[in-house]
């Protein structure tokens, strides 16, 4: 009788036992070990790679294989870090700011067509972007923008799913009376954005730059399309250039990936919690 | 929603000059601030959205229509304008594109379903009381923020034939190993787990942290009143949890198709020479996704380009659909 007792309760009431964190520690390492070898071959000679049982001890060539990346002719590795950073912060910057702004007017404002544009909204979020990609290479073609930094940008300055969540965040967490009350000392709209709601929904701003930074950064195909064999790639175009050619050297490939993977790991430490809980929420609300 | 909203305009508490019409003409710019406020800055600030996706969202996907009817290629622009249904006709004709379906599909199953399987399971680890919560919730995440271009440099090293982990991990357990390697590039099947095992990798933890959302908001008396009955742990999992995230699982899977239908940079980098974009030597495994970059922009023919991206299009809402369907049947759904 004692085990029915046990279970009498919800999982998540129940204490982990012994094998459900030996099991976690397995995913753990499942998870961990693709990035921390490629952080071992990135730090070693040509030898480790082909080790087995393979290298686990980090080598101390790292600062030799990232001079030889960052020297290559072709790839342009500097200059990809730094279009990867310019992409992904105008991205980040304007999603919060419009998704913010658009999820404020529908969550707390009363205009015509409202809840229909509002529909329109979220049927997007299911137009996978990826079936337009031959015609919006024309579009840039005819703006002149292919192989610049613009045609990456542009696309991404404004998403669904960033007016989608910042709208279900603000109806919940933003009180009316807050809003009212302004109102009727006189504020204006984008006042009342401005004081009230832009310091109410900071939790939410953070979640959302994570992951938006997180996806323009890791971003490849468009990238690849519009801006391969230009002098202006980003950080994950020159890194697939690093493994282009006859003679490929993975310990110069491996570095490559390993430094243009080091800001997202900042970020995971860093915003890990923020980024869980943005996951967590989306999945309940949808 | 809608009984929430505040300030509605047809009260506005600046309104002191007068209740005839004539009163509107006399208005203040206070007053026509106020009436501009109320009536178009809300348009003003939803615009950017629409203008944005008009404009790089919703008309090329129109356009794209228009350019699968027409001859588009970059190398040869004396083609006649119009192509009518040709390139509709040569894509059925195609078997570079029945063969990148049939990889697509092949990947799309071998990834798709251990994948949401494996977050069920992660899922439930994690639906505990845990030590340190967090950070293991974190640390499935891994994956998920590494860049796939990053990943799918070492798992190609790990699936090569000589000296690949994965040969060398699979002979321990007896399977092929140093006198009898894989060749995870030779054959489609070997080829379909190795870029699977890339997609399950990135994805299971993600996933799995969208099924504990959903765990942890089943009401604790369903699990009270299944104690009593005297189902266990395993049982549980699959009587009660299963069907009551069942939404959520809907999602994923509507989430994952839509992902796997239009993989590309896995397939892309596996292959050694990643430039021709052909998923190994004989197609073993080029994606659709894949074979649309390589007629646009290897071939130089978009209007062929765009008419497999429709196909794409077609296929995916055909496939979410019945995926739809078969998953609101397999997770016990009354609805």
């Amino acid at each position: 009788m004692t085990t029915r007792r046990v279970v009498a309760r919800a999982p998540q009431d129940t204490p982990a036992g012994l094998w459900t964190y030996l099991l976690l520690a397995v995913s753990m390492l499942f998870a961990a070990f693709p990035l921390y070898w490629m952080f071992v071959i990135a730090t070693s000679d040509d030898e480790a790679l082909a080790k087995l049982p393979p290298a686990v001890v980090p080598g101390d060539r790292f600062l030799t294989n990232v001079d030889e990346v960052f020297s290559l002719q072709d790839v342009y590795f500097a200059a990809s870090l730094v279009n990867s950073v310019i992409v992904s912060v105008v991205v980040t910057a304007s999603v919060l700011f419009f998704c913010s702004l658009a999820g404020f007017a529908f969550a707390k404002l009363r205009f015509r067509g409202s809840r229909a544009l509002m529909l329109f909204v979220v049927l997007t979020l299911t137009v996978p972007n990826q079936l337009g990609i031959v015609a919006l290479y024309i579009v840039m073609g005819k703006l002149g923008w292919n192989g610049t930094l613009l045609a990456v940008i542009a696309p991404g300055l404004v998403t669904a799913f960033g007016v989608f969540y910042m709208r279900q965040f603000i109806v919940n967490t933003v009180p009316d009376e807050l809003i009212e009350s302004a109102r009727v000392d006189g504020a204006t709209t984008m006042r009342v954005y401005a004081t009230i709601v832009l310091p109410a929904i900071r939790p939410a701003l953070a979640v959302l730059g994570l992951l938006t930074f997180v996806a323009t950064w890791n971003d490849f195909q468009w990238p690849l399309i519009t801006l391969s064999g230009t002098d202006y790639p980003t950080s994950m175009v020159a890194v697939s250039d690093l493994a282009s050619g006859n003679y490929v050297i993975y310990r110069r490939v491996l570095a490559g990936a390993f430094i243009a993977t080091v800001p997202l790991l900042v970020m995971l430490f860093i915003g890990g919690r923020q980024i869980v809980r943005g996951i967590m929420e989306g999945a309940v609300k949808s | 929603m809608s009984s929430t909203r505040a300030a509605p305009p047809d009260r506005p508490p600046a309104r002191r000059r007068g209740r005839t019409g004539a009163a509107d003409r006399r208005m203040t710019w206070r007053d026509r601030l106020y009436r501009f406020d109320m009536r178009y800055v809300p348009y003003l600030m939803i615009a950017p959205f629409f203008l944005l996706f008009v404009v790089f969202g919703l008309f090329p996907l129109l356009f794209n229509a228009v350019v699968s009817l027409r001859n588009y290629r970059l190398d040869d622009p004396t083609l006649p304008y119009w192509a009518g249904a040709e390139n509709f006709s040569r894509l059925i004709a195609d078997e570079d594109f029945w063969n990148a379906l049939a990889n697509t599909f092949g990947i799309f199953l071998l990834s798709t379903v251990p994948q949401l399987l494996l977050a069920l399971l992660v899922a439930s680890l994690l639906n505990r009381k845990l030590r340190a919560q967090t950070w293991w919730r974190v640390g499935v995440l891994l994956p998920y923020v590494t860049p796939i271009v990053a990943s799918t440099m070492v798992f190609s090293v790990f699936f090569s034939r000589d000296f690949g982990m994965a040969n060398w991990a699979l002979g321990l357990l007896g399977i092929g190993g140093a006198d009898d390697p894989i060749d995870w590039r030779a054959d489609k099947l070997h080829a379909w787990i190795a870029i699977a095992t890339m997609v399950n990798w990135k994805w299971i933890g993600y996933n799995a942290l969208l099924y504990l959302a959903a765990m942890q908001s089943i009401p604790r008396d369903v699990y009270e009143a299944a104690a009593i009955d005297g189902a266990g742990p395993w049982k549980q999992l699959w009587r009660i949890t299963v069907p009551m995230i069942q939404p959520v699982v809907l999602f994923t899977v509507i989430l994952s198709t839509i992902g796997g239908l239009q993989l590309f940079t896995e397939p892309m980098l596996f292959d050694p020479n990643a430039q021709a974009a052909t998923g190994g030597p004989d197609g073993e495994w080029q994606t659709i996704a894949q074979l649309i970059y390589k007629v646009g922009w290897k071939d130089l023919n978009l209007g062929y380009a765009a008419a497999m991206s429709w196909a794409l299009f077609l296929i995916i809402l055909i496939v979410a659909g019945l995926n739809y369907l078969l998953t609101n049947r397999l997770s016990g759904g009354r609805r």
